[in-house]
């Protein structure tokens, strides 16, 4: 990732990423809810209506059901489609179409029919919006077989992630975070994609690994750096796509440093964070110094209250707190 | 139009394929009855028998590279739409020649080469499919049409709203086959909704609604080749209800008497598709005895060597369970 050259947001990345493979493959088209005229509720096609006009920017009522199932059909018959569920939440009005039909169709046909279709939604905690337009279900498709699951972190990697992901023969779930929309970072103008399965290494250390994705990343370069400065020096890599996963990186740090700590933002049943502990386990048993640990969500639906909703969700300060006490166990252990 | 009006105006060709088409699939289902209840095939079937004329009636008049998505009762569609019957019945068998290669059974078959999108194990999921297929032809610009046949059990979903909505407010090439056998599963339609005329509904969505006779193919005919005679000049999607009946159980197993009368089964036979058609060719004197005998026998034959080539390819290897994942 460029350290330098043009800065621009999230949201404006994914435009750019969008802008340029809908001038590339003028098959692409692009179906959802304010996305048209108003240039979405994020903001997340502003401009591509003026470009590209109605027959490739659907604005459609109110029907995720119809309108991602006509996304997957019309992929299915050859017309690359992104469908923009805008919260990722109201995927669960579609999920029958994405699970039932698009992520089983290659499989299903012997792979003579391919559902080249991009199901964007935005996720996760921001502002306050309380249980109905807050959650982060990502470990739900990625438990799905045929579904890949790409989880942006940067402006950087939205703009190659879903170059990739446009480009990709099957279903892919773009899930951005709707409090990255307005952060801001370096992106290069010129066409580039980020392979799916390549792991990012956010910052290098050597005595402990933090796995974290979308918005938690942040958090985690945030205690990494606070870390650094007791002393301790944290390895930071963010999967970018949990389906495929970059198992070997992530694998091959874990080694190094013997000590993992993930961070999702999920709740920690059943989750991808539990999916890596499980993964250290198998591959790095003997190289593990103390027990990992998943710093996630508490289980509960997303408060309202912004002190509730801080406690459900991990912060800077749990992530110190709980890596402390891990580097205690260590230093009790050795 | 009466129904020997119609008959006259329809060449003796195409009505000697309808009937020897219906003939195919009403075989292809009994025997598929047979394996199933002698345990040769695996998984779960519904049979089609008893509605064959729509599946014919509809996609008659359809080109190879027109589209059609079907239901959980999708053998004859596939037939229908021109997938050979040794491929369909070797999926049902799970062997590799199948048409998913013995990925998909009877509810997920696919065969796009012969335009045959699939069967489907989600009722109403493939109207919303349908539909962005029918999007995606309008915007290759080509002059493809997309049929859904779905039914009675799924016009009360939320699918069915949304898609066709949507392909009516874009003006998709699309028709929407609802095969209004009366019962979804064991519930009457007439307990499950109160407005029983499917083809009101359309008025609802402002696109054309016609109700026919699924028995009888001519009716079936004429009403599908207007609806896709007008999709293909961008006039716009059609829903089409057709009146029909399954002589069977919900699936092979449900002997189908607990939520119906004998009577009425009874009585649905005597408009029984096939006797049918059979009829029109022998009262209007386009065939003979002689000839139909000689029709059901090439029909037989088709269905003994579907039999024989499913029965005889092979499984799929062990191995190959991770293959087209993604």
């Amino acid at each position: 990732m460029p350290e330098q050259g043009r800065v621009i947001t999230y949201a404006d990345a994914g435009v750019e990423a969008l802008r340029d493979e809908m001038r590339r493959d003028e098959s692409i088209i692009y179906i959802g809810q304010g996305i048209g005229p108003r240039g979405g509720n994020f903001r997340q096609t502003r401009g591509l209506w003026q470009e590209f006009g109605d027959d490739r920017l659907r604005d459609t009522g109110i029907c995720e059901l119809g309108a991602t199932g006509a996304a997957i059909g019309a992929a299915m018959a050859g017309t690359r489609t992104v469908v923009d569920e805008v919260f990722l939440d109201f995927a669960l009005e579609a999920i029958t179409q994405i699970v039932q039909q698009a992520a089983n169709i290659s499989y299903m046909s012997n792979g003579k029919i391919k559902a080249p279709v991009v199901i964007r939604g935005a996720m996760g905690a921001v502002r306050n919006a309380g249980a109905h337009h807050s959650h982060t279900f990502y470990n739900w498709f990625a438990n799905t077989p045929g579904l890949k699951v790409a989880l942006p972190a940067t402006p950087y990697d939205l703009k190659g992630l879903f170059k990739t992901a446009l480009r990709d023969p099957g279903p892919v779930a773009v899930i951005e975070h709707k409090s990255l929309y307005n952060t801001k970072g370096v992106v290069p103008e010129e066409d580039y994609l980020i392979p799916f399965g390549e792991a990012r290494m956010v910052r290098e250390g050597k005595d402990l690994t933090i796995v974290a994705m979308s918005r938690m990343v942040d958090l985690a370069t945030k205690a990494a750096a606070a870390l650094a400065e007791q002393g301790v020096s944290a390895e930071v890599l963010d999967p970018r796509t949990i389906v495929p996963l970059d198992r070997q990186t992530i694998t091959a740090s874990i080694k190094k440093t013997g000590k993992l700590v993930v961070i999702d933002e999920s709740p920690s049943y059943c989750s991808f964070a539990g999916e890596l502990i499980a993964i250290a386990v198998e591959d790095c048993f003997d190289e593990l110094h103390v027990t990992p640990k998943r710093i996630c969500s508490l289980p509960v639906p997303n408060p309202f209250s912004p002190v509730l909703e801080n406690q459900m969700i991990p912060t800077v300060d749990r992530i110190l707190s709980e890596v402390n006490d891990m580097m205690k166990q260590s230093r009790r252990k050795h | 139009m009466s129904e020997r009006v119609l008959a006259e105006q329809l060449s003796r060709e195409l009505l000697f394929t309808h009937y020897k088409k219906i003939l195919e699939l009403r075989l292809f289902e009994l025997k598929v009855q047979e394996l199933y209840r002698n345990g040769r095939l695996p998984g779960f079937v519904h049979l089609y028998v008893g509605e064959e004329a729509v599946a014919v009636g509809v996609c008659s008049p359809l080109d190879s590279t027109d589209l059609v998505f079907s239901t959980h009762r999708g053998h004859g569609h596939a037939l229908a739409k021109g997938v050979p019957a040794g491929i369909v019945l070797a999926e049902l068998w799970g062997k590799v020649t199948g048409s998913s290669g013995g990925r998909g059974g009877s509810m997920h078959m696919y065969a796009p080469e012969y335009g045959f999108m699939g069967t489907n194990g989600i009722v109403g999921a493939p109207i919303p499919l349908a539909t962005g297929a029918a999007l995606s032809a309008k915007l290759r610009k080509k002059s493809e049409v997309v049929v859904c046949f779905f039914g009675d059990g799924a016009v009360n979903s939320g699918s069915f709203h949304e898609a066709v909505n949507l392909g009516a407010v874009w003006n998709l090439p699309a028709v929407y086959v609802c095969e209004n056998n009366l019962y979804a599963t064991e519930m009457a339609f007439w307990r499950a909704t109160k407005n029983t005329s499917v083809a009101s509904r359309a008025a609802a969505y402002a696109i054309p609604g016609v109700e026919v006779d699924g028995q009888d193919v001519v009716a079936v005919y004429e009403a599908a080749e207007a609806a896709i005679q007008r999709a293909r000049q961008d006039g716009g999607p059609t829903l089409i209800e057709c009146k029909t009946y399954r002589y069977v159980g919900h699936h092979e197993g449900d002997p189908g008497t607990d939520y119906r009368t004998r009577e009425e089964v009874r009585e649905w036979k005597q408009r029984d598709p096939v006797k049918l058609a059979r009829k029109r060719l022998l009262d209007s004197g386009m065939a003979d005895e002689n000839e139909l005998q000689m029709a059901d026998q090439e029909v037989e034959q088709l269905i003994e060597s579907a039999v024989e080539f499913a029965e005889k390819s092979p499984e799929p290897s062990a191995e190959s369970v991770k293959d087209h994942v993604f």
